[in-house]
């Protein structure tokens, strides 16, 4: 059993509530106290029928103001896989919250209602999973039920997304109609929807292929504790901890450590006390390297023939997540992989709309939920990749120096 | 050892790796953490990713616990037994102390529970602690829903929903000020299924009383809570001796148990993939004040 970790979005009333309700009920994740509290509320508020919506919301206060304002996470498993949801609400002004449930996510799941079709803000949704390059994205049309399981109906949203979706990169993209309420193509094919041929959601969520979404190829250690136990029994033991970025690894390959330029060869890769025959991304391993070198958290272990590019001039796609706008010569803390320093903003580029894809080059500051192109300047090289090539070594977070908060996170094109 | 033709991991592993992951980067970027150990399955499995994230060093850093003066014996044997074995150092908050002391003041009304907070924070605070891991899973409650792994509390120790910082891809920020702490919660991704999935697969030692055994009980607000010298009977209640075990541990008095026969972790692992109540929904009955009795606590600084 593997992992799929998926990112719902939609406008409000879209039905996301219901089919996220649903799919956890359908995979036996809800508990009966959990469905009698639910059934509990939807009686005392004289609802006819169970809301399952009230199954995933969350907070108090924003139960309360009856919207989800935030990043849920939500767990469910069938047989095959378990899957987290990262629930993000679909608000104008919610941007960095997509962005933030998108980051980790293998797949993107985005719910329009099919009386509607296609709004600016699914749009959207699609440009944001698209800028974070979320390998799968699936539409689920919504509310079949409501325009009689039309086919004609799903054929022209079906039709005008695929269209828009060709200016996106978007390298797997599935359309499904669905209804949540009555659970048709959510996990059983739909009778009144025989027109419709491909898998139902819970099939295509089980089975999407996402093996080879990883970066294989260029093996990437950032280094993020060295294990020095200082014991008699491993006395001479010197390890690099760090999670797998990138490539496979294994013993007795030849391998460059960054900033340094060392080179040396892999002895030994530890997980806990058995050694490996080789380690990929995500596995949290130890490497131990043949050659005593002055190796430390921050440095990168990749190949001699194969390594990025240190480099202290960054141009990337940042996502604003403050109030106060980004602007240029701002400082700000910045933590990539295991590096950590200081940027300095050199040119803001241009603002990106994404609801438009058009680039607003008169702009000259990023607010809050906007997304931009960005020139930055750091105290450090970072030893990084395009976020296209790789999402570990391709991004970083941006951090207020005076408040500690996280106010950016970026997606790096190229260095200059 | 986790080798795929297709280079994945299985869900336990990546689990497992994303959790080691968090241990390193906090030791890594904290001056002073601490685990907070309450002997029950989570954090016990904290502590096996704890040992592998470091091995062959020790855990370099300690180990809190409050003691309730209502723990089950059975759990501090186990919790001794761990912290020999892995050679941590174990500090122990005890809220009677802190009763005596005047850090926290019993009024009447409030659970033992509810105590530990006062002396669990107090104890961070004496301890200059700057990050405190946690066994909380998002699974567990809706409130925890949007927890952050790291999650930011106030000079007071206070959680503030709308203040949490966004987390993104596996970038964790470890920013804070003078007096403030973060908690840290390297089990958010996992469910109390993969937590016993992972108990059984590493083959390690939890403590007793969540397998089935013949225990005394009394039956009060509908659960069962073991009979003994911390409990005055009410009118009307009768002990009696049924083959019970206990879904999650924490004070005597307030944690109830089931009945079972399930004898193994596997047997637990059957019983769960059926059961149809949650752990915290059956068994605890500091939760079940209201919906939002979890939202609160953690407001104030619970775990
Ligand atoms: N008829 C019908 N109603 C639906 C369907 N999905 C959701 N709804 C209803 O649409 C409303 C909004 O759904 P909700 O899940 O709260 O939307 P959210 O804002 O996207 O989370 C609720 O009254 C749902 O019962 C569907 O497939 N068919």
């Amino acid at each position: 059993m593997d992992l799929l970790r998926f990112a719902t979005a939609g406008s409000v009333d879209d039905g996301k509530s219901t089919l996220i309700g649903r799919l956890l009920l359908d995979s036996k994740a809800i508990f009966e106290d959990q469905l009698e509290a639910v059934e509990a509320t939807s009686s005392a508020k004289g609802y006819d029928y169970t809301d399952l919506a009230l199954l995933t919301d969350g907070l108090r206060s924003e139960r309360e103001q009856g919207i989800t304002i935030d990043v849920a996470y939500r767990y469910f498993a069938t047989p095959t896989r378990k899957f987290i949801i990262a629930d993000t609400p679909g608000h104008v002004q919610y941007t960095r919250n997509m962005v933030t449930g998108a980051s980790t996510a293998d797949l993107g799941l985005v719910l329009v209602d099919a009386r509607h079709g296609l709004t600016e803000q699914s749009r959207r949704h699609a440009v944001i999973l698209s800028l974070l390059r979320v390998p799968h994205l699936v539409l689920a049309v919504n509310k079949m039920d409501l325009v009689d399981y039309d086919q004609a109906v799903f054929e022209k949203i079906q039709q005008e997304f695929t269209a828009f979706a060709t200016k996106l990169t978007i390298p797997d993209l599935t359309i499904i109609p669905i209804s949540a309420l009555k659970g048709d193509n959510v996990v059983t094919r739909s009778e009144p929807m025989s027109w419709y041929e491909g898998p139902s959601l819970i099939h295509h969520l089980e089975h999407v292929h996402v093996a080879s979404d990883r970066d294989l190829v260029d093996a990437r250690l950032p280094v993020q504790f060295v294990v020095r136990p200082k014991s008699d029994d491993f006395h001479d033991y010197r390890g690099y901890a760090g999670m797998v970025a990138g490539g496979v690894l294994k013993p007795g390959d030849d391998v460059l450590v960054l900033p340094s330029g060392f080179t040396s060869r892999i002895s030994a890769i530890d997980l806990f006390d058995q050694e490996l025959t080789e380690a990929y991304p995500p596995m949290s391993v130890t490497v131990r390297l043949e050659d005593n070198l002055d190796v430390s958290r921050g440095d990168m272990i990749c190949r001699p023939q194969n390594a990025p590019t240190p480099s202290q001039d960054i141009d990337a796609m940042i996502c604003w997540m403050t109030n106060a706008p980004l602007r240029p010569r701002q400082k700000l803390a910045i933590k990539h992989t295991t590096r950590s320093g200081r940027a300095m903003v050199k040119d803001i580029q241009y603002r990106l709309d994404v609801n438009t894809l058009h680039r607003d080059l008169e702009t000259k500051e990023l607010g809050l939920n906007e997304i931009g192109r960005v020139q930055l300047r750091t105290t450090v090289p970072l030893l990084c990749d395009p976020y296209a090539t790789n999402k570990t070594t391709g991004s970083f977070i941006l951090i207020d120096e005076a408040t500690g908060v996280t106010v950016g996170a970026g997606m790096i094109n190229s260095t200059t | 050892m986790p080798t795929h033709a297709d280079y994945r991991l299985s869900q336990l592993d990546e689990l497992e790796a994303e959790s080691i992951h968090i241990f390193r980067e906090v030791a890594a970027e904290f001056e002073k953490p601490v685990l907070m150990f309450s002997g029950g399955k989570d954090s016990i499995c904290m502590m096996r990713l704890a040992e592998k994230a470091f091995y062959p060093a020790k855990i370099p850093f300690p180990v809190l616990q409050v003691d309730t003066g209502f723990d089950f014996p059975e759990v501090l044997s186990c919790r001794d037994s761990w912290v020999s074995r892995l050679g941590v150092r174990m500090i122990i908050a005890s809220v009677d102390e802190a009763l005596e002391n005047g850090v926290i003041v019993d009024d009447g009304k409030m659970s033992r529970n509810r105590m530990q907070i006062g002396t669990l924070l107090h104890a961070l605070e004496e301890g200059a602690f700057t990050a405190a891991f946690g066994g909380g899973r998002r699974d567990e409650e809706k409130a925890r829903a949007k927890e952050r792994v790291y999650s930011h509390r106030d000079e007071f120790g206070q959680w503030d929903p709308k203040m949490q910082r966004p987390e993104l891809w596996s970038l964790y920020n470890g920013k804070i000020r003078e007096g403030e702490h973060m908690r840290i919660f390297p089990l958010s991704n996992w469910t109390e299924l993969d937590v016993w999935h992972y108990i059984a697969r590493e083959g390690i030692e939890i403590p007793d009383i969540y397998l089935s055994h013949q225990r005394e009980v009394i039956e009060r607000d509908g659960m069962l809570l073991s009979n003994g010298d911390h409990l005055t009977l009410r009118a009307g209640e009768t002990p009696s001796v049924r083959t019970v075990r206990f879904r999650t541990v924490g004070d005597m008095t307030l944690t109830g148990c089931v009945e079972s026969d399930a004898n193994t972790t596997a047997d637990i692992i059957d019983e769960i993939a059926v059961a149809r109540v949650t752990e915290r929904g059956a068994t605890r009955g500091d939760d079940r004040f209201s919906e939002a009795a979890m939202e609160d606590r953690k407001k104030e600084g619970y775990f």
